[in-house]
Parts: structure tokens; C-alpha cells; sequence
């Protein structure tokens, strides 16, 4: 694990150093700033305030869906593309422990970005009394540090294919915004369609986390989904070898 | 120390390499010697547990690639023909990641002292990204040192460097290999003559020749082949000069007034034929050995290849 902990903190130092990572929250922060602004003024002018943290979550899962593709896509195909995968591939560092490691500098990086929005819902809940609804609110971010891992997941394991960063972030978006909409061409029942619903990314975030809900069945979704991607990550890595 | 029995790899239904087998000792620099596309960097690839082969065995400081790939990744230091680098990084924070991945002990000690050993100590905390090619080839260097391995391997080591440069690493090159194996691929063929105790020549994926530089090209030549240039030299020298024993021919040299004088492999006739000219009456002013260079033997070695290339 001292490899994955190695790589990890350098990715995360790297995303500090990065201009795009700065682009990124500055985006992400603008959009929700505005928002929250909007949101709160006119709450103001009705002398009503919403106290409700979703106000933020909301809008922030449809930023992130779009702009975690930025975050991953360089991840693998950078290095591949540089030639420094050779570097730490020839190193002992084992194909999963790079894979993992590079994941996690990622989801380091995009809790930080998370964390900082908690400031809206703390405002919320000082403007409104008796405050906001704090169980939903823990749910929905919990709900939504879940999807993001494993949106970081899908990005790290379909950055491995690439060597265009660009060709990364356009395929990873694809693919997301498939586990976004592919609920909605579930109608009735049947197999395919209940694959269809359990695979969507939706289902599972706004029929529970969204409302308050934590279902273990949606955890587990999350966390399997995750571990596959991964899993399959390090498998691309290894596919190198029977090339 | 390194010993490779058999390598072959394919690429889909190519074979990249064929049958590669040869033996690098302690102590030794061993020169990968062929044009581009020849198999060196799959070979080289396959030494450092990057990629194992479709056939065949290799064994790096008595470990399989295969089997004990992480055994072997500890103890080779390996510079990839592209420089592995993090160009935001500073020479340091790169090698202090490399050094805390490959756990070296007492690294920042460490890493001053692979800095000493590549002139790169003033540079440790410039950014990569800001250093020349040569400065960068040098980084590259440091962090396949950085761990003190038994065994080196070096892929194309002074390729894009200005003249200066590759004299530098070369020199680096040479004393590295004192107490160290060292497996450097080139295809620069002055570069294998200057700093290889052995050669092996590739060429489309098989081994073609295997030796040293020097008996490589005394098999390889033919025949001795020595120069001179006479005062007046004439017919009847000429006739005098091929009727020494072991000549083998006596043709007009390079350039005005020399004669080459071809003598057969092994035999050296520069006492004699210096003693028939000046007793024939002229004036020796120059007698000089025409060596056979490794690029002749090269392009011997490779010449159905370059003749393809042409053709297609």
C-alpha cells in the first residue's frame, strides 16, 4: 500500500499545482456562487429562504458529471503518452497499485473541492431557522462523494486506453452521461430493463441520497461499480504485456 | 549477470525479435548494436520486466523477468530511449519520487550523490521542464542510478545530444560500467567501438554477430590492409611487394603515390614490406594499418535490409 499512498499524494500535489485544476474550481465555485446567490436574494424578496442544502448538491452533481472528465483524464494517458509509465512500470510498482494510486490522488482532490461548497449549506443554515435539514443533507454528499468515486473510477480505467488526453476526457464523458440517461429507456419490466435501471447512475443517487435515504443496496452499487472499474484499469495496464 | 535464452516476442503476428540469446557479465558494457525497428527496445523491454516474452527465458541478476519481475525491477536501473520525465517537477522532487517508489534509504543523501555523479548538483532544484536535452538526459540517468543497481540498461543513451553532450555521457557511460553490468543499445557505431567490451549486432529482430568490437572486425575484414607511400613508386616495386609472403594483393591507394597492400587475416607484413622498399632503392614516407570500421561491418552485417529499403 506504500506505493498507492507514493503515487497518490504525488497526484494530488500535481492537481495543486495544475492551472486546469484551478480552472476547475473556479467554474465550479462561480456556477454555485451564483446560484446560491440568486437563490438566497430571491428567497429574500418572498421572505421565505429554502433550508435546504440541496439548493447547492443539486447543481453541483450536473457540474460534476461534465467536469470530472477533465479531472481523470490525464491520469493514465498522460503517462502513457510521456512515456513515464515505462518509468514506473520498470520500477517495482505493481499495474494495480497505480491504477488505485492514481484514483486516489483524484478523489483526494475532488473531496477538497467538495468540501469547500459545504460553506453554502453552513450559510443556509444560519439564515434559516430552525435551520436546514442536516440529515439530507450528509446523505446527499455522502451520495454524491459515492458517485464521484466512481465516476473518477470509470475515467481512470478508460484514461489507461488513451494516449490523447482529449480522446480520455471525450470518451469518459460518453460514457457517464450512458450511466446518466440509461434509466430513462427503462420502461416496464423485464431483464433488460431492470439491468437498465440498476445500472443508471440516477436511480441510485436521487431515489435515495437525494431524499435523505441511505440504502446499502445504493452504497454497495456505488463501491462495486468502483472496484470494477478499477479492477478492470489495472487489466488495460496489464493487457500491455500480451499485446 | 544478464542471460537471455531464446527471446522471442510478437507483436499480433510479427515477430519483433527472434531467438535472442546472449550473455552480459559483471563488469561488462555490453553494446545492442542495430538500425532502427531492429528489436532493441523489445529486448530491452523484456530485461526490465516491462514485458515478457512470447518465447524464450531471461534471467537478470539470477532472477526471471517473468516470474521474479519485481526481484529483477529492484536490481536494474533502466533509461528508456524517451526520457521519462515530470517536466513541472524540480530535478529533486523527481528523484525523491522515484527514490521513495524504489525505497532507497537515506534518499536525500542518496540523491546528492547520484547528482555529484551526473554534474547535475548545481541544477537539483530547477524544474525539469526548464532544462536543456542534455541536462534532462542526465536527469534521466540519475534516476536509473539512483538506486545503486547491480544492472543497467540504457536505450539509446546519448540519442538527439549535441557532440559535447554525448562525449560527457559517454565518459559517464564508461565508468559506470567498472563495477556494474551495462546494456546500452545504440545505433551509432562510433559510440559501440568507444565504450563496449562486447557488441551484439541485431538486425530484423535476430542476433547477426556477437563480439568485440576489434575481433569482430579482424573476422570480419577479411584481410589486413595497410597503406603506403613511396617516392617514385613503380611497376617493379610493385611486383617485389606482391611476392612477399602472406601478401594477398597490391593495388593503387587513396590517394597519389600510396599503394594498399591487402595481406592475409592475421599476418602482419609492415616489417617486410618496409625492408623491400627501401632495399628497391625509394624512399618509405608513409606506412599506415587500414582498419575495417564497424559501420563497414554493419552495413555488411545489415545489407540485405538496406538493399529492402531501397527497393521499397
Amino acid at each position: 500500500m506504500r506505493n498507492v499512498s507514493i503515487i497518490a499524494s504525488r497526484e494530488l500535489r500535481h492537481y495543486f499545482i495544475s492551472p486546469m485544476a484551478y480552472v476547475l474550481a473556479f467554474l465550479l465555485y462561480l456556477i454555485l456562487g451564483g446560484l446560491f446567490a440568486i437563490n438566497v436574494y430571491f428567497g429574500l424578496q418572498t421572505g421565505q429562504v429554502s433550508p435546504d442544502g440541496r439548493l447547492v448538491i443539486g447543481p453541483m452533481v450536473t457540474i460534476l458529471i461534465f467536469t470530472t472528465p477533465i479531472v481523470t483524464m490525464r491520469l493514465l494517458a498522460e503517462e502513457q503518452s510521456s512515456g513515464t509509465i515505462e518509468l514506473l512500470l520498470t520500477a517495482p510498482v505493481r499495474d494495480w497499485e497505480l491504477v488505485v494510486g492514481k484514483w486516489l490522488g483524484a478523489l483526494g482532490f475532488m473531496t477538497a473541492l467538495m468540501a469547500v461548497t459545504w460553506v453554502y449549506p453552513l450559510i443556509l443554515h444560519r439564515m434559516t431557522d430552525p435551520g436546514i435539514d442536516q440529515g439530507i443533507l450528509v446523505s446527499a454528499y455522502l451520495g454524491l462523494m459515492l458517485m464521484v468515486a466512481a465516476i473518477l473510477a470509470i475515467g481512470t480505467l478508460i484514461s489507461a486506453f488513451f494516449r490523447s488526453t482529449l480522446a480520455a476526457a471525450g470518451a469518459t464523458l460518453a460514457v457517464i452521461l450512458l450511466l446518466w440517461i440509461i434509466g430513462g429507456f427503462a420502461s416496464g419490466a423485464g431483464g433488460a430493463n431492470e439491468l437498465a435501471r440498476y445500472l443508471s447512475f440516477v436511480s441510485h443517487f436521487y431515489d435515495n441520497f437525494y431524499r435523505g435515504v441511505i440504502d446499502l443496496q445504493d452504497v454497495v452499487y456505488y463501491l462495486s461499480l468502483t472496484a470494477l472499474a478499477l479492477f478492470l484499469g489495472s487489466q488495460v495496464l496489464e493487457s500491455r504485456r500480451w499485446r | 549477470m544478464i542471460e537471455a535464452h531464446g527471446l522471442t516476442k510478437f507483436y499480433g503476428e510479427h515477430p519483433a525479435i527472434r531467438d535472442i540469446t546472449f550473455e552480459a557479465r559483471k563488469g561488462e558494457i555490453l553494446g545492442f548494436l542495430g538500425p532502427n525497428g531492429a528489436g532493441k527496445t523489445t529486448t530491452m523491454r523484456i530485461l526490465t520486466g516491462f514485458m515478457p516474452p512470447s518465447r524464450g527465458r531471461a534471467t537478470v541478476a539470477g532472477f526471471d523477468v517473468v516470474e521474479e519481475s519485481m526481484e529483477v525491477r529492484r536490481r536494474v536501473g533502466y533509461l528508456p530511449e524517451t526520457v521519462p520525465l515530470y517536466p513541472e517537477l524540480s530535478v529533486v522532487e523527481y528523484l525523491t519520487y522515484i527514490g521513495s517508489l524504489r525505497r532507497v534509504p537515506d534518499l536525500e543523501n542518496r540523491i546528492d550523490a547520484v547528482l555529484e555523479e551526473v554534474h547535475l548538483i548545481e541544477r537539483a532544484e530547477s524544474f525539469i521542464g526548464n532544462l536543456s536535452k542534455g541536462l534532462r538526459q542526465r536527469v534521466g540517468l540519475a534516476q536509473a542510478l539512483l538506486h545503486q543497481p547491480e544492472v543497467l540498461i540504457l536505450d539509446e543513451p546519448t540519442i538527439g545530444l549535441d557532440p559535447a553532450q554525448i562525449i560527457e555521457v559517454r565518459k559517464l557511460i564508461q565508468g559506470l560500467g567498472r563495477d556494474r553490468t551495462v546494456l546500452l543499445s545504440t545505433h551509432i557505431l562510433s559510440e559501440a567501438q568507444q565504450i563496449c567490451d562486447r557488441v551484439v549486432i541485431v538486425n530484423k529482430g535476430v542476433i547477426v554477430a556477437e563480439d568485440t568490437p576489434a575481433h569482430l572486425q579482424s573476422q570480419l575484414a577479411g584481410a589486413e590492409r595497410i597503406v603506403v607511400k613511396v617516392s617514385d613508386g613503380d611497376g617493379e616495386l610493385r611486383q617485389r611487394l606482391e611476392a612477399i609472403r602472406g601478401v594477398v594483393g597490391v593495388h593503387d591507394g587513396p590517394s597519389a603515390g600510396e599503394m594498399e597492400i591487402a595481406s592475409s587475416p592475421g599476418r602482419d607484413v609492415r616489417a617486410q614490406v618496409a625492408r623491400t622498399i627501401v632495399e628497391a632503392g625509394h624512399d618509405l614516407l608513409e606506412l599506415r594499418p587500414v582498419g575495417v570500421s564497424l559501420e563497414e561491418i554493419f552495413l555488411q552485417l545489415t545489407a540485405d535490409e538496406t538493399a529492402a529499403e531501397a527497393g521499397g
